[in-house]
């Protein structure tokens, strides 16, 4: 199967501190992939690497086989318009309605009629079920309700690769039903190829086609929902499961307790 | 040893975010510029930043005029010279006060607002987003708000001006009884419309350019939290103040100190 | 808050800039008369200018007709020359005017005093950069008080 993004023997690091260690993946065309992996872990980076706002140390990030740090800045910018990515907090601009927030990248790339831009825009509203809301601004919208106009505009100009940064995060049940639906939905009907970082284990299970496990700076786990759910390898399954101790220790790296009490004396 | 790192280290720091400073500026005015899609952006801001401030900039205008006036008929009087009021509010005002006090008004007012709001957009992806895209937010966001600010000020500087010599006019004449017609006919001998009017247009372009490039660029470079924001907002008002006052003292010496 | 209202809000703001602008031009800085209007120029010679400045007004009888444009002195002779500039309304000074140089109060700003003499001829007016011949000095306050000691000394 064709990869639409591929990551090659990638390594990045903040400062310091080193964020992934010559990690690969490839994100298979009109799928959805999942990746997964505690906290602070630098999922968001992943992505914003692959947005090109950011330039690995060494190895390579391919878009359609075309090398993404290599590109141009203008070769960058017209990538861009084929990806979109819904922020976790969405990100809509708080100084225009829900309905100009959609028609943004729309007027932005475009020189479409205002009248073909307002069809447009209120069938993106309608995908996510807020036509009602057009003319509401951010400020009065619920955390699902600007995550979903987020979305409406993520969509507007047709991408082929949406990422979505911690979809389900802070989200309540209801909410994130729809947002799982939406996603599921989108992927079908529109034949795109997502990628969802999240730690919620359950809700990306349920969608994903393929998920990769990062922890500690490279790729620990990968394969089917259901491959992972078998996997051998410890560190998956304490994040899996969730148990407070495992590979990943429940106390922060210290001296032992004992040692540290005596001193006080 | 380890204070001469902190020096360097300083330094570097310092070099650094002059470089993203001149980076902002580059990038946002001089590369491609879209004048035409940018214009109705313009507009909006300069009502942000401009007709927001007017308020402000008039109250303090016309207490400015009042005082000085109050001032200097007090000393004028004494040697029989209170004719000399008019020349001695419209040169202070023109030269300094106008600019100066505008610019450190716009810094508080204005300046503080816009570091803010950009830090906000920083803070809530806004930015990101923007770039996500594939819209460049130094010329969708950041170039609108420099080219307000930098309209902006000097049209507020001469309001304020204009509203000092009549806030003088009212307490010099109005109330301490000087003549109306010594106070405008000394101040049109007194006042050269390049050499004072215009100097101070200038001056006021200068801080004009100067503040709103260091709104934008602490909002834009500040770090992505709350706190962050807050330590962003208090340095442009900071570092705004001083570099004011500073050019002020050297568009002086430059162009009245060789007279 | 709509664009339109915004639009307009911000023309009211420049108009408002605009207005101060004009006044400042016209009623502070009295562009009116130093800048762009038609004028002509004036010479004369003092032995002593004191305090003159350029841009000091010209003034007959009280009126505004100039302005000092510039103080030189003289390479041949070093005597200051003043240059007066004189607005095109006021053409017809006779060659025997005389300019003297005044103060205005006792500290006031000083400034030339043209007093125009009688016309004799239809053709003794002064020429754009012909000098007037008949100069009074500025008053200088020491030499007014050297001249007031000497003369009770010999009393």
């Amino acid at each position: 199967m064709e990869d639409l993004v591929s990551i090659h023997n990638m390594t990045f690091s903040r400062g310091e501190r080193k964020i992934y260690e010559d990690i690969s993946l490839r994100i298979p065309k009109g799928k959805t992939t999942a990746i997964m992996g505690p906290s602070g872990i630098g999922k968001t980076t992943l992505l914003r690497l692959i947005g090109g706002q950011l330039r690995p140390d060494e190895g390579d990030i391919r878009f359609k086989g075309e090398s993404i740090p290599g590109m141009t800045r203008k070769r960058l910018f017209e990538v861009r318009r084929e990806m979109s990515m819904l922020f976790q907090s969405g990100a809509l601009f708080t100084e225009m309605t829900v309905f100009d927030n959609v028609a943004f990248p729309i007027r932005e790339h475009t020189t479409l009629s205002e009248e073909l831009i307002r069809i447009l825009v209120l069938m993106k509203l309608q995908a996510v079920g807020l036509r009602g809301a057009a003319q509401m601004m951010p400020s009065e919208l619920s955390g699902g309700m600007a995550r979903r106009a987020a979305l409406a505009r993520a969509i507007a100009l047709d991408p082929e690769l949406i990422m979505y940064d911690e979809p389900f995060a802070g989200q309540d049940p209801i909410s994130m039903g729809v947002v799982v639906k939406l996603i599921k939905e989108l992927n079908d009907a529109l034949n795109l190829t997502s990628i969802v970082v999240s730690h919620d284990v359950g809700e990306v299970l349920s969608i994903a086609d393929y998920v990769y496990v990062l922890a500690d700076k490279r790729v620990v786990g990968e394969g089917t929902p259901e491959q992972i759910k078998e996997h051998e390898s410890e560190l998956v399954q304490q994040f899996l499961q969730g148990k407070a101790d495992g590979p990943v220790r429940f106390h922060y790296p210290s001296r032992s307790m004992q040692e540290q009490l005596l001193e006080a004396n | 040893m380890e204070w001469f790192a902190g020096i360097g280290r300083s330094t570097m720091g310092m070099a650094a975010g002059l470089g993203r400073a001149a980076y902002l500026l580059f990038g946002s005015l001089v590369a491609r510029p879209q004048p035409l899609k940018n214009f109705p952006l313009t507009i909006r801001q300069i009502y942000v930043v401009g007709v927001q401030s007017l308020l402000i900039i008039i109250v303090s205008g016309a207490f400015i005029g009042m005082v000085l006036a109050l001032q200097a008929y007090t000393v004028l009087v004494d040697y029989g010279a209170e004719q000399s009021l008019g020349p001695m509010v419209a040169l202070s005002l023109l030269r300094e006060l106008g600019p100066v006090v505008t610019a450190l008004l716009f810094a508080g007012r204005a300046g503080s607002a816009l570091t803010a709001e950009i830090g906000l957009m920083k803070a809530t992806e806004q930015l990101s987003s923007l770039e996500m895209m594939a819209v460049d937010p130094l010329r969708r966001v950041i170039a609108p708000r420099l080219w307000a600010g930098i309209i902006s000020m000097p049209l507020l500087a001469l309001i304020f001006s204009t509203v000092g010599i009549l806030g003088g006019h009212a307490v010099g004449v109005d109330w301490l009884g000087v003549d109306s017609g010594s106070y405008w006919s000394v101040m049109q001998a007194a006042v050269d419309f390049n050499d004072d009017v215009m100097n101070g247009v200038i001056k006021s372009v200068v801080f004009a350019f100067v503040v709103t490039w260091i709104a934008v660029f602490k909002g834009y470079d500040a770090v992505p939290t709350s706190e962050g924001i807050g330590q962003a907002t208090t340095q442009t008002v900071v570092y705004s103040s001083l570099a004011v006052l500073g050019l002020d003292f050297v568009l002086t010496a430059l162009m009245f100190g060789t007279h | 808050m709509n664009s339109r209202k915004i639009e307009i809000l911000v023309g009211l703001f420049v108009a408002l800039a605009v207005a101060a602008l004009l006044m400042l031009a016209l009623k502070v800085a009295d562009k009116g008369f130093s800048g762009n209007g038609e004028t002509y120029e004036l010479k004369a010679k003092f032995d002593n200018v004191g305090g003159l400045k350029e841009r000091s007004p010209v003034k007959v009888g009280g009126v505004v007709v100039g302005r000092v444009g510039s103080i030189k002195l003289d390479e041949d002779d070093f005597t200051p020359v003043v240059t007066l500039v004189i607005s095109e309304e006021y053409d017809q000074f006779p060659t025997t005017s005389s300019v003297s140089i005044l103060t205005s109060g006792l500290l006031g700003e000083q400034y030339v005093g043209l007093q125009p003499g009688f016309l004799l001829d239809e053709n003794d007016i002064l020429k754009p950069g012909q000098f007037i011949e008949d100069t009074k000095s500025a008053l200088v306050l020491e030499d007014l008080i050297g001249q007031f000691l000497f003369s009770r000394n010999n009393d």
